[in-house]
């Protein structure tokens, strides 16, 4: 029994160092946020202040950035999520050994290199667009930047939409089809409200991918900027407690939404188990006569 | 020319690409079967297509093999383009070997590639060794309440981008940072670790970069195993490192595998822990190909140089899943 | 309005393999009629053929006289009632019940309007705006029905949808469906491997194995006189004791088993030497002696009371025990276990058919 108890210790030891870890560096960065040092320190604090996010809020650059990152983000949304959901509607009917070569050209952009995506993204469209005399068009730095990460994201997108289509019942398909519906009829009636969560999951995993990409983005925005090529630009020249203060913002941001979803999904969970509660009861006044017996029309 | 000839080779892919369909839908003819545009519709289907085609050709495909194209050229000026100083040449891949300013062996960029694989294959094991005790907990002992808080515990961190979570281990390793103050309040050194200059704020910051992407494999895999196997591997005797050796680790092995290369590929094309956390005399590969970029713009040595990176990561990849007899195929699912 | 449905010669092939061979039958209008038989047999397929969803390898399929090849499961005058019902868990009961409608471009109005006589129909009046997750199976059931008539079909065709279902229920429902059937008039086509069900609410029952349509009839005929050994097997009890024909005339024929010459009729005309099987049903058996050639000897095995009927089980051939019913009010002494009996039965309820494959255990 002892030896149980030490291994419980151990792991609990273990679970704290990670998170310790994990945690340790945010908490130290937000710390820094507040104290008045022009040196992000966290020890000694020598008084209290709110100024870095005074400064944060005035850097010019850096709103700029964000505004930029955010039309990314909602472009790569607007590319992506359909593609993702092309791609794994595609997947779904192609047949089998097709279906590997198809699954190897859609997953790579995962495993590349974010630098590499962004390289040959800018090289492609350089030259496209010269070759099209589209320019002015597409060689712009947020257009390449949706383009480069759209690259990787709609696979991302392509595997979340993909994990729930797998478990769609081709006799719902077959049920509205028997009952009259066109093809395209099951796909809005059906198909598209069936895949509705992952759809909306992969939106937001494609927005955070986007505003947080670094690699590929550094290349494709060419001459402009997004909030994370400000940051590293800033990081590089030195530090000041603004980062931290932006830190903080996106760390509260972060456990908002972490909550917001926990709370939603135990709602959820309760709700459905008011729905099975429901169905039992239906299902013991099932045989009740008053119940059972069809009354002619 | 040779830019044109880029554009047969995805027309090639997909006209093997139907040949085999055909071929396939001839051999195992299955009535239930519908043509691709029977089943979705013209609007759709078309839709469907040229979505996906878009995608794998315009922003896949197409941008890859751009690159590699690219790499082949001299660097050039625009007006120079395809005028008659736009050859192919082998000049940028000899460059990496040889320096073209002095002929001398160029041990500063082999010596980099060298260096980032190593390092990456360093923190990816890292990583295992400390993800892997985890997973195994959540995955075989934890309650699903008790997983869901730990899973959003370490996803929350995540959002917070790559720049910012190098800048707050800057902070804590930098020399008059948290952990030096300590050391030397504590009185175990006198002059503050030089802990950026020696690497260890790179191999840290890599490591703590993509402990996630290491977490969900090995989680995913380790869960589905029957917590019975377990049980009965305990109740012959077996000691506990005879269970994981035995038991576990057979079993998770997609898992440990899809794990270890997504953190390698990303440690190796990672860009914002050299550049913040790397001592001034470390040169990680993709700061070399950034700097042909943006210092040189020398775009056709970069391309090269980032083909060869691409090349390295995948031939080393492909290496450890042959020794570890694992088939790319369960890795990516 | 209803159709009448016709199956000819229709082959339907999966790469190499074949689910149904060279299906001929016609069904009336306003029939209900079962397809009969185990698990892959080729029923569901047959069910898959008329309602559109594959096309025959050869072969057509007839609807009102109409050929349906190249007609899609949408614009067939069919409605499929599915093993799982595959109704919609994302609508509420009433958008189950009128999607039908809704694809028929129906406006909303109106389709509120049928939908609570529809409702009023399968006994759920006021229900509509339920979740489909809060109904009970039978429930659910009902309402996969009302989704399949809102569409006025003029087939109905309903696959094993009882098969989900507890048995009191099942039994319930039955009774259901076939007023339904009789209510609304049309033909319904109705597939299971339950014997009970098809017999009970058929008009006529096609008994399928591997493909093959063994025999059409009603379920008199399928029970009393089925035309091959896996019909007489699989429809109902029977004891096989299986042999040479000894002796056969028009009228009769003598089958040597393991328990000797024993008789039957020979409705198949077999003939002297063929390898046949003899069968006898459980209630045709009574204990006791009768003519030789129609008496068996063996050692009782077991005997199981169960209630309205006592079940007794001799030592047969090829270790498949041989069964006898005994009703509760016959009052015949019952052998007690291990002891050797005689069995009899009148050589009028034997049945000798040619050899073939018996339907499994």
């Amino acid at each position: 029994m002892s030896s149980q108890s030490i291994i419980k210790v151990m792991i609990g030891f273990y679970v704290v160092l990670f998170f310790a870890y994990l945690f340790g560096p945010l908490m130290v960065m937000s710390i820094t946020a507040f104290n008045t040092p022009s040196y992000p320190s966290a020890y000694p604090f020598e008084g209290f202040t709110l100024n870095w996010f005074v400064k944060l809020w005035n850097h010019r650059a850096m709103m700029d950035g964000l505004v930029n990152s955010i039309i990314i983000g909602i472009g790569v949304i607007c590319v992506s999520v359909p593609v993702g959901l092309a791609a794994a509607i595609v997947m779904n009917q192609i047949y089998h050994r097709a279906r590997s070569l198809y699954y190897l050209v859609t997953v790579s952009p995962v495993l590349t290199p974010g630098v590499i995506i962004g390289i040959s993204t800018v090289i492609f469209w350089r030259d496209f667009s010269e070759m099209t005399g589209t320019r002015g068009l597409f060689y712009k730095g947020i257009m390449l930047s949706i383009f480069g990460q759209a690259s990787f994201i709609s696979a991302y997108c392509l595997l979340i939409i993909m994990a729930r289509l797998q478990r769609f019942d081709r006799a719902q398909e077959e049920a509205a089809l028997d009952l009259g519906a066109s093809y395209p009829q099951v796909f809005w009636h059906i198909l598209l409200p069936f895949l509705r969560p992952a759809l909306v999951s992969a939106a937001v995993i494609a927005f955070l991918s986007s505003f947080e990409n670094y690699n590929t983005t550094t290349f494709a925005i060419l001459a402009d900027k997004t909030l994370v090529t400000v940051l590293a630009g800033e990081v590089r020249q030195g530090t000041t407690p603004a980062l931290s203060a932006l830190a903080v913002i996106i760390i509260g941001l972060s456990l908002f939404g972490a909550i917001a979803y926990e709370v939603a999904k135990r709602r959820e969970e309760r709700r459905s188990a008011r729905i099975a509660e429901r169905a039992k009861l239906a299902e013991r006044g099932e045989l009740a006569p008053a119940d059972a017996t069809p009354q002619p029309a | 020319m040779s830019r044109l000839f880029v554009y047969l080779i995805p027309v090639f892919v997909i006209a093997v690409f139907m040949v085999m369909a055909h071929y396939e839908k001839r051999l195992a003819h299955d009535p239930t079967h519908r043509g691709f545009f029977d089943r979705n519709g013209t609007v759709l289907g078309v839709t469907f297509i040229a979505l996906v085609a878009f995608w794998t050709l315009f922003l896949v495909v197409l941008p890859y093999l751009y690159m590699v194209q690219e790499s082949f050229h001299p660097k050039l000026v625009a007006a120079e383009r395809g005028g008659p100083k736009d050859i192919l040449t082998l000049e940028q891949y000899r460059s990496f070997f040889i320096q073209p300013t002095d002929g001398e062996v160029n041990t500063t960029h082999l010596w980099a590639f060298f260096f980032s694989l190593a390092a990456s294959a360093a923190v990816t094991v890292l990583n295992f060794a400390i993800c892997y005790p985890l997973a195994y907990y959540m995955a075989q002992a934890g309650s699903v309440q008790k997983v869901r808080l730990l899973m959003l515990a370490l996803i929350v961190p995540y959002w917070v981008n790559e720049i910012l979570r190098a800048f707050s281990l800057r902070l804590l390793l930098a020399s008059k940072g948290l952990i030096n103050q300590v050391l030397m309040g504590v009185g175990l050194t006198d002059a503050p670790v030089d802990f950026l200059g020696n690497n260890v704020g790179l191999y840290v910051g890599l490591s703590y970069a993509y402990l996630l992407v290491m977490m969900f494999p090995l989680y995913n895999a380790v869960e589905s195993l029957d917590k019975n196997q377990i049980e009965a591997a305990r109740d012959l005797g077996a000691p506990w490192w005879r269970i994981h050796k035995d038991v576990v680790v057979p079993y998770a092995k997609p898992g440990i595998a899809s794990g270890c290369t997504m953190v390698f590929m990303l440690s190796a094309g990672s860009l914002a822990a050299p550049q913040f956390l790397g001592g001034p005399q470390t040169l990680w590969f993709t700061s070399i190909v950034y700097d042909f970029f943006f210092q040189a713009f020398n775009w056709p040595r970069g391309a090269a140089y980032a083909f060869l990176l691409l090349a390295g990561c995948i031939a080393l990849v492909m290496l450890m899943l042959r020794v570890f007899k694992v088939s790319l195929g369960e890795t990516i699912k | 309005m209803s159709a009448d449905v016709e199956l000819d010669r229709v082959t339907v092939r999966f790469g190499q393999f074949t689910a149904v061979k060279e299906a001929s039958l016609k069904i009336a209008g306003g029939e209900f009629f079962s397809f009969l038989g185990p698990s892959g047999c080729g029923k569901t397929t047959i069910l898959r053929t008329v309602s559109g969803f594959l096309d025959p390898s050869e072969g057509a399929v007839r609807i009102a006289g109409k050929d349906m090849i190249g007609i899609g499961a949408n614009k067939r005058p069919t409605a499929l009632i599915f093993q799982n019902l595959a109704l919609f868990p994302l609508m509420t009961v009433a958008e189950n019940i009128t999607y039908g409608l809704r694809v028929r471009g129906m406006s909303k109005a109106d389709r509120r309007k049928r939908a609570d006589e529809l409702l009023h129909l399968i006994a759920l009046p006021g229900q509509g705006d339920k979740l489909v997750s809060e109904l009970s199976g039978g429930q659910k059931q009902r309402v996969a029905i009302a989704r399949a008539l809102a569409v006025e079909p003029q087939v109905l065709l309903l696959d094993e949808p009882l098969s989900a279902l507890d048995l009191k229920l099942r039994q319930h429902m039955r009774n259901e469906l076939r007023a339904i059937q009789q209510r609304v008039g049309i033909t319904f086509i109705y597939i299971t491997h339950d014997q009970g069900e098809a017999l009970t609410m058929s008009d006529r029952i096609a008994v399928m194995n591997n493909g093959v349509i063994e025999q059409v009839g009603d379920g008199k005929a399928v029970y009393d006189e089925p035309r091959t050994s896996f019909v007489a097997s699989f429809v109902g009890e029977n004891n096989p004791f299986a042999g040479r024909v000894a002796k056969a005339d028009g009228t009769g024929a003598v089958v040597e088993t393991p328990f000797g010459l024993l008789r039957g009729r020979n409705p198949n005309g077999v003939k002297e030497g063929d390898k046949a099987i003899l069968f006898v049903r459980p209630e045709a058996l009574r204990v006791g002696e009768g003519s030789k050639d129609a008496t068996v000897t063996s050692t009782v095995l077991n005997v199981a009371f169960e209630g309205n009927a006592s079940h007794i089980f001799l030592k047969g051939a090829d270790k498949k025990d041989i069964t006898l019913t005994v009703g509760r009010l016959e009052r015949v002494e019952i052998p007690e276990q291990g002891s050797t009996a005689s069995v009899t039965y009148n050589p009028d309820l034997g049945l000798v058919l040619p050899e073939g494959k018996l339907a499994r255990e």
